[in-house]
């Protein structure tokens, strides 16, 4: 039996590693919205109103590309609709919490929280306070990538992007899903929507980051059915 | 108005965010849907890494020679036998830089 602390804790160490590339991302972003032209004030307001790092890279360009509000809100929408899975995922583990506190932790679930914290989750179902957990690693995306997104819209046109840091940021979630290449019915969902995500690339509104995905769960239930 | 997109798209965020954590309880899922769910990171991060890995800045796909697809070899190697989440990142950045190095001097 841990003290929330100790969740809490464990939660921000848990997340911590993939500070090496959610910073470097935060400043790229940062960075981006300054050499497109905006205004600091909005390029930051969007790490707290939205706090989705793609999305609001997105969001910027369409914007500076002249595309309309609405498909720059829409698109917006459909990349972060991912967060539907997420939260679908941690409901198990958040059920007892009161509906206000549901509604506060919401705000800080994103991927490599959602990935460590559910890791965390899985081992440790039958321990209360668990959600404390969830607030170290969301807290701690939070903080860095508040903190990196300032970094980049202060550094401004001096970020250059030849290096590759962007590189980083699909080496992280390699980090988060390798371990489960030594299953093969993981091996074939992650497949699935690798596959899939590439040939829905040039879907309308970056939608192939939510297609792929519903794809990769269809062929997983299938998977399921096969395996009984 | 940009401020208003802006905060229309952190409500859609928002809720996508919130809706099933606020609205779901733990008997309204069977256990066939919570099977399905235990594959949710599985189904979602390679449609983030595929497009990482394979598809450059310009949107088109990369050469089968791209030191992208070395450095993410790598990182899958060393991530598989350490475990260790610094050690995948970093041996795939390097890994990358060092092809880019070789070939550009």
């Amino acid at each position: 039996m841990l003290s929330k602390k100790q969740f809490l804790t464990k939660g921000m160490l848990d997340v911590a590693t993939h500070m090496l590339s959610v910073i470097p991302f935060g400043i790229i972003c940062g960075a981006i919205g300054i050499e497109l032209g905006f205004n600091p004030y909005l390029v930051y307001g969007l790490s707290i109103i939205i706090f989705g790092g793609a999305s609001q890279i997105v969001f910027l360009q369409l914007l500076s590309g002249g595309a309309s509000a609405l498909i720059a809100i829409t698109s917006v929408g459909v990349i972060n609709s991912r967060h539907l899975l997420y939260g679908a995922v941690l409901s198990e583990y958040l059920e007892k919490l009161s509906f206000i506190k549901k509604l506060l932790i919401s705000y800080l679930i994103v991927d490599q929280g959602f990935a460590e914290s559910n890791k965390f989750f899985k081992k440790n179902k039958t321990e209360e306070n668990l959600h404390y957990h969830l607030i170290g690693t969301g807290g701690t995306l939070w903080v860095c990538w508040q903190i990196a997104t300032i970094t980049g819209i202060i550094l401004g046109s001096f970020v250059p992007d030849e290096i590759g840091l962007k590189f980083a940021i699909p080496l992280t979630f390699i980090a988060i899903v390798v371990q489960d290449l030594k299953k093969m019915d993981h091996v074939i969902v992650m497949f699935a929507a690798g596959v899939s995500s590439l040939i829905f690339f040039n879907a309308p509104f970056k939608s192939y980051i939510i297609i792929a995905p519903i794809i990769a769960l269809i062929v997983a239930a299938l998977l399921l059915r096969f395996k009984k | 108005m940009t401020w208003l997109s802006i905060i229309i798209a952190g409500i859609v965020t928002y809720f996508a965010r919130m809706t099933m954590v606020a609205l779901i309880s733990g008997d309204m899922l069977g256990d066939k849907i919570k099977a399905v769910l235990a594959y949710v990171p599985s189904a979602v991060f390679p449609a983030i890494i595929f497009p990482g890995v394979f598809i450059n800045d310009y949107g088109t796909f990369i050469e089968m020679n791209d030191p992208k697809i070395f450095g993410a070899l790598v990182a899958i190697i060393v991530g598989y036998f350490s475990r260790n989440v610094i050690a995948t990142i970093l041996s795939g950045l390097f890994s990358y830089w060092m092809i880019i190095f070789i070939f550009n001097f």
